[in-house]
């Protein structure tokens, strides 16, 4: 809490720098995040968009230090003024779901069907905050599925996630990363799996979240109308590389690359011809 | 739940009928006369034909059938007037060999059988579950290797050669392990420790390397759900993350086959008991086939089926308390 602290909160919450992922594949080294750059203010909102492959997830992931086996990560990872990339796997753990937390594009299969979700809630909190009893834990998690706004909390607390709807669920992946607290929000593709309705009120809840707790948010997703609802900045992927970055209204007011605007296009408008998008990615940067 | 519980349990009836009729056409019909073997060498043929009507073996098949079966039930009076016996339920018979009723002779060796049962299934399962973690979460590296080499020996040695390779050595050699005798726990805890534990780890020793493949295969596949990310993403340590995310689905298939495993084995274990001159159901069941002894193969057949029947039942069971998916009567 001293000097580090201080020039930390003059920079932004999440300096990437030069982030580059890559894998051994039997054709050879396969690059599914090029040197990538972007920063996230404290306190604001990112939307990193890109077709499928074009290594946003990977990206994600790449913060999180939680690439699959055999990847390699290069380049600088700054989060509050630590350098992630530094630290060893036990410090890590302590960012990791305590400082910035993750949620998924299927809540469903993100949940372990053999627990109830206060259960799920309870243990993240329990293995960040020593000394907190069972108790406690539930109380915590009963709270952050109220703020979620599950209604009956107390009761759906001991239910399993089968028993939620799928924007049930996605709460409930939401109230497990609220309870702790954290500093930055990575949503990759979290609405993708839900329906319309749903998908709003999710983003209202992210965009709610946000305000109330200063979190910033990095929102992952190949939707562009999602991204103008929650996020100020905008980064544009495509093939693990940055294509363009700027403010919401600039990207879409005046893109500066054809392949943004063509992205753009690929956005159902009613009036609209069908603007075709080509997909290149190699069949190897496929996520799955 | 109940009438899930009612339609197994018919199930399990129709089957035990099945088996029993089964077995005693095989036992009865299809093998030597009875009454010849116990009539012995001085014999003659009116003394068979009255052992022959004492067992009720001039009876037509289905009347046999039926008296076996409500035997079972609510017993049987075998021969009439000064010389009948009284055969309380569960009646399966008198041995041939010595005349004790073969319900008493089960009785006697079950615990035998039990202890032998019990303890090689912790053993297996202790062993299988925590190699086959281990093996998964390091999968590829030296621990995986290791222990895949480990249960491919396991797998290829079979019971008796293990079990004389094992009392050659701790016995005979070495002299640390007495040989094994059926020392009840109450008398000797240590003894009955020491004496049991070759057993445990002979029969253990195949069980267990089949175990650890599957455990390492399941705890692979479940590494790779989303909810393991999502362990991992929350920051667990790696350890929580394994056990309970990984682990625990895992296992209910192994749950799965441990209750038919250990069902078959309280059935008795056949080699391993012969091998070791214990007295438990399988040395029983390898006795009464040398010695024809019908009624006690029939009784011993008749056990390890209804074993086997309500280890399913059981298994069944367990299966809908350890999977929360599939409860019954889960609210939405």
């Amino acid at each position: 809490m001293s000097t580090a602290t201080e020039t930390a909160a003059a920079g932004p919450l999440l300096r990437v720098r030069d982030l580059t992922v890559g894998f051994q594949t039997a054709q050879g080294p396969v690059e599914v995040v090029r040197s990538l750059d972007f920063d996230l203010p404290r306190g604001g909102a990112l939307g990193i968009v890109g077709e499928s492959g074009s290594g946003k997830s990977m990206t994600s992931l790449a913060v999180m230090g939680l690439l699959p086996k055999g990847a390699t990560r290069t380049g600088s990872i700054e989060f509050a003024g630590t350098e992630l990339t530094a630290l060893r796997e036990r410090a890590m753990r302590e960012v990791r779901g305590n400082r910035i937390a993750m949620i998924f594009q299927d809540p469903l299969s993100s949940l372990n069907p053999y627990y109830t979700v206060g259960t799920q809630i309870a243990e993240a909190y329990r293995s960040h905050r020593r000394g907190v009893t069972r108790r406690q834990a539930r109380t915590v998690a009963i709270a952050a599925m109220e703020r979620v706004r599950i209604r009956d909390a107390a009761r759906r607390v001991d239910h399993y996630p089968h028993q939620f709807s799928g924007g049930m669920r996605q709460r409930v992946m939401i109230a497990m990363m609220l309870s702790m607290e954290p500093e930055l929000i990575i949503a990759d593709e979290p609405t993708t799996a839900l329906d319309v309705t749903v998908q709003a009120q999710i983003l209202d809840l992210l965009a709610e979240i946000r305000a109330d707790t200063g979190a910033g948010l990095i929102l992952i997703t190949h939707d562009l109308a999602v991204v103008s609802e929650v996020t100020d900045h905008i980064v544009v992927m495509r093939e693990g590389a940055l294509v363009e970055q700027g403010p919401v209204e600039r990207i879409f007011t005046d893109p500066q690359e054809p392949y943004t605007r063509m992205l753009l296009d690929a956005v159902p408008r009613i009036d609209d011809e069908i603007g075709l998008l080509r997909t290149t990615a190699p069949a190897a940067w496929e996520e799955r | 739940m109940s009438r899930f519980l009612f339609n197994r349990l018919l199930g399990m009836i129709v089957v035990l009928f099945l088996v029993c009729l089964f077995t005693f056409v095989v036992f009865f019909v299809l093998s030597p006369d009875p009454a010849v073997q116990i009539c012995g060498k001085n014999c003659t043929p009116e003394a068979i034909d009255q052992i022959r009507e004492n067992l009720g073996l001039d009876q037509p098949f289905w009347t046999q059938f039926w008296t076996f079966i409500t035997a079972l039930f609510t017993g049987r009076t075998y021969g009439t007037g000064a010389n009948a016996v009284e055969c309380a339920a569960p009646c399966l018979g008198y041995s041939f060999q010595t005349s004790q009723p073969v319900a008493d002779m089960i009785l006697q060796r079950l615990p035998v059988s039990a202890t032998i049962a019990i303890g090689a299934a912790v053993l297996w399962l202790l062993a299988g579950v925590a190699g086959g973690l281990i093996s998964a979460v390091r999968e590829g590296r030296f621990a995986d290797r290791f222990i895949a080499g480990l249960t491919l020996t396991g797998m290829s040695v079979p019971n008796y050669v293990l079990a004389l390779a094992l009392q050659f050595l701790l016995v005979v050699t070495l002299g640390w392990l007495p040989f094994p005798q059926a020392v009840p726990f109450g008398d000797d805890p240590v003894r009955w420790f020491a004496n049991f534990l070759m057993p445990w780890t002979v029969l253990a020793i195949g069980s267990a390397a089949v175990y650890t493949r599957l455990t390492r295969a399941n705890v692979i596949e479940s590494l790779q759900e989303n909810y393991v990310r999502t362990a991992r993403a929350k920051g667990l340590r790696p350890g929580l993350v394994w056990r309970r995310h990984a682990l625990r689905p895992a296992l209910t298939p192994i749950v799965t086959i441990f209750g038919m495993d250990f069902a078959n084995l309280l059935g008795g274990a056949l080699i391993t008991e012969t091998v070791f001159g214990l007295n438990g159901i399988g040395k029983l069941a390898a006795d009464s086939i040398t010695k024809n002894d019908q009624p006690v193969i029939m009784g011993v057949t008749l056990l390890a089926a209804f074993l086997v029947v309500v280890g399913a039942m059981v298994v069944d069971l367990l299966y809908t308390a350890i999977d929360p998916r599939v409860r019954v009567g889960s609210v939405k």
